[in-house]
């Protein structure tokens, strides 16, 4: 249960609106935080604390592309492919990604550290190629890619799981 | 030149509010607060004119007293939704200069008599949201936001709300469904949101470079602004700068900044010996300025403002200029803004929804080297049937580079459909 797991930040979450249904997208980020994505309890839960209908909280999280509803790899790595970075080789980029990381976009590496997914503009198309790095209700930006680097970046998030299983993105 | 909204790139350090102090920090809201009454700060914001950045460059004093005295609270929101494909400039403000920024929300909120305002940050800027609810805490600790400002009966409150991965939330009426709650889709308008807005209630909605442009406005007054800039376009801009150019990034520089100026004497021109064939000013949502040898020089002695740019057939916007060279196809181009638009669609009303499903499936088509040149007539037919049927503005932003590129870029698409 949410409201058990972190009472205080729920509390903090609604005096921040005069009106509680301004709280279901903080709350949702909150629901994400452990498992990367947003159980059918969860948001049963949140539609009871905001007096709504769970199919009015399923549409929001279906509505907004960084809420998830299906477990994914530990970490999202996002790249984006929008106009601006693929002008600086952004598609590029992804393949060479996908032939290292031996999977397709859309899919999880076999031991689910990394899901590989495709995004539009993140704001930082000057710094392509880029990805983000969502994980739980976290996200980090890696501006000025390289197969290499990433690869490296991969091999660090891989370590640092083994080594403890709640290590951050940055 | 000084920078007046990326002041971080002249004094190392800003970020921190003790040398933003030491830097006039907070002496523009002291001033305001102190001893100008609310309809002052609005008069001179317009005598400044100052246009919105977000895009549409609508003046922001006259936005501001849109909203009626009759009925309260009134709020001000800042849009730092910044999604349009090729935009990272509010970024940089909030990352570098936050506190400038968010003296220039707190002067907006004293102007139109608002004691809360919320920041609307897109999901994906999560660090700089957690960055910003710092700023906020520190001002609150120090007496520059929270209950009686500098000894008076003024309150201030400033609040982030994250969103999560949505264009359309830049739109200002999604932007409010989505602070409220919802999903974020259009409102119908009239009625227009400085009369209802949040929560139903009388709301002032600016971007984050407008809002920075304040601190400088009130304290040294509308005719030191308009030094900057054109009589029509005053001041200064953020140009984010993309694609094919050899040094990518922001500039700020006086609206009226020619494009060749942005383009190879602060981008360094195009790399690896390409031509520039084809400019986006304003993100992907532009129409598509063609350049060749007959018009080069016309198009690169054009000012970037708000009334030059339309004489190119295109739009400032944003000001997010992407530069393509002559190694990338234009079918290929509006592919990739198809693919964005259709993606980002709220799927609220038939002609876009609908329309971006076929011209993604015309222009993928197209760009495979599949289709017959029926099939650039009839994605050109569609867009023709989506510009003007929508609810909100990105129904036609959806339909600029296509149709532009179709006219302006024959031989392109001659060359995929085989001319048959
Ligand atoms: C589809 C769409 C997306 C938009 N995205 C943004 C955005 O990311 N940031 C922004 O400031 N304005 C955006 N706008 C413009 C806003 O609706 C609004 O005009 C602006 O925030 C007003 O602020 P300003 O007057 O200070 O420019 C967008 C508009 C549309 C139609
Ligand atoms: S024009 Fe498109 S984005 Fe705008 S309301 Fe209609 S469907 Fe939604
Ligand atoms: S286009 Fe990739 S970050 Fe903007």
């Amino acid at each position: 249960m949410l409201t058990e797991k972190y009472p205080s930040e729920i509390q903090a979450i609604f005096a921040k609106y005069p009106v509680k249904r301004s709280a279901v997208m903080p709350l949702l980020y909150l629901a994400q935080r452990e498992e990367g994505y947003i159980t059918k309890e969860n948001m049963q839960e949140i539609a009871n604390l905001l007096d709504l209908d769970v199919t009015e909280v399923a549409g929001i999280v279906g509505f907004y592309t960084m809420f998830h509803d299906e477990k994914a790899g530990k970490y999202r790595m996002q790249v984006c492919t929008d106009l601006p970075c693929a002008l600086r080789g952004a598609d590029a980029f992804l393949e060479a990604l996908c032939d290292n990381l031996g999977i397709r976009v859309g899919e999880t590496t076999p031991d689910g550290l990394i899901t590989l997914e495709e995004v539009k503009c993140l704001g930082g198309c000057h710094r392509a190629p880029l990805f983000q790095i969502q994980e739980g209700d976290m996200v980090a930006f890696h501006e000025n890619m390289t197969v290499e680097k990433t690869m490296e970046l991969v091999e660090a998030l891989r370590k640092s799981v083994n080594s403890s299983p709640r290590a951050a993105t940055a | 030149m000084a920078y007046l909204l990326l002041r971080h790139r002249d004094i190392p350090g800003l970020e921190n509010i003790e040398i933003y102090k030491q830097n006039g920090g907070f002496r523009a809201l002291e001033k305001a607060v102190t001893t100008l009454q609310p309809k002052q700060v609005v008069e001179e914001v317009k005598a400044s004119g100052l246009r919105g950045r977000g895009g549409a460059g609508f003046p922001t004093g006259v936005k501001w007293s849109f909203l009626p005295d009759t009925i309260w609270p009134h709020y001000v929101v800042c849009n730092a939704d910044e999604s349009e494909p090729g935009t990272f400039k509010d970024r940089e403000i909030m990352e570098g200069n936050p506190y400038q920024f968010l003296e220039g929300v707190a002067l907006a909120c004293y102007a139109v008599g608002a004691a809360e305002g919320y920041i609307y940050i897109r999901g994906e800027y999560y660090p700089i949201a957690k960055q910003i609810e710092a700023c906020i805490a520190e001002m609150e600790k120090q007496g520059y936001l929270g209950d009686s400002l500098f000894g008076t009966q003024t309150s201030i409150r400033l609040k982030v709300h994250l969103g999560a991965g949505a264009y359309i939330c830049g739109e200002e009426t999604a932007l409010l469904e989505s602070l409220e709650g919802k999903r974020g889709q259009p409102r119908l308008r009239p009625p227009f949101p400085a009369v209802v807005g949040l929560y139903g209630k009388p709301t002032v909605i600016n971007n984050v470079e407008t809002l920075t442009n304040l601190p400088f406005i009130v304290e040294h007054g509308a005719a030191a602004f308009r030094e900057f800039g054109t009589e029509k376009s005053p001041g200064v801009k953020i140009f984010s700068l993309s694609g094919n150019v050899e040094r990518p990034g922001n500039y700020e520089l006086p609206l009226g900044t020619p494009f060749r100026e942005l383009i190879f004497t602060h981008g360094g021109g195009i790399p690896n010996g390409r031509k520039l064939r084809a400019i986006m000013p304003a993100g992907a949502s532009s129409s598509i300025i063609r350049v060749d040898d007959s018009n080069f020089d016309r198009v690169m002695d054009t000012p970037m403002d708000y009334e030059s740019v339309p004489s190119l057939g295109s739009m400032l916007g944003s000001a997010s200029v992407i530069v393509i060279d002559d190694a990338h196809p234009i079918d290929w181009v509006i592919k990739k803004t198809i693919d964005f638009f259709q993606h980002e669609s709220c799927g609220k009303c038939t002609p876009c929804r609908d329309g971006n499903y076929w011209m993604k499936h015309l222009t993928t088509r197209i760009h495979a080297g599949k289709a017959i040149a029926a099939d650039v007539k009839l994605l050109d037919n569609v867009a023709a049937q989506v510009y003007g049927k929508c609810l909100c503005a990105l129904g036609d932003f959806s339909t600029m580079a296509v149709r532009s590129a179709i006219e302006r870029f024959p031989e392109d698409f001659e060359k995929v459909t085989g001319n048959s």
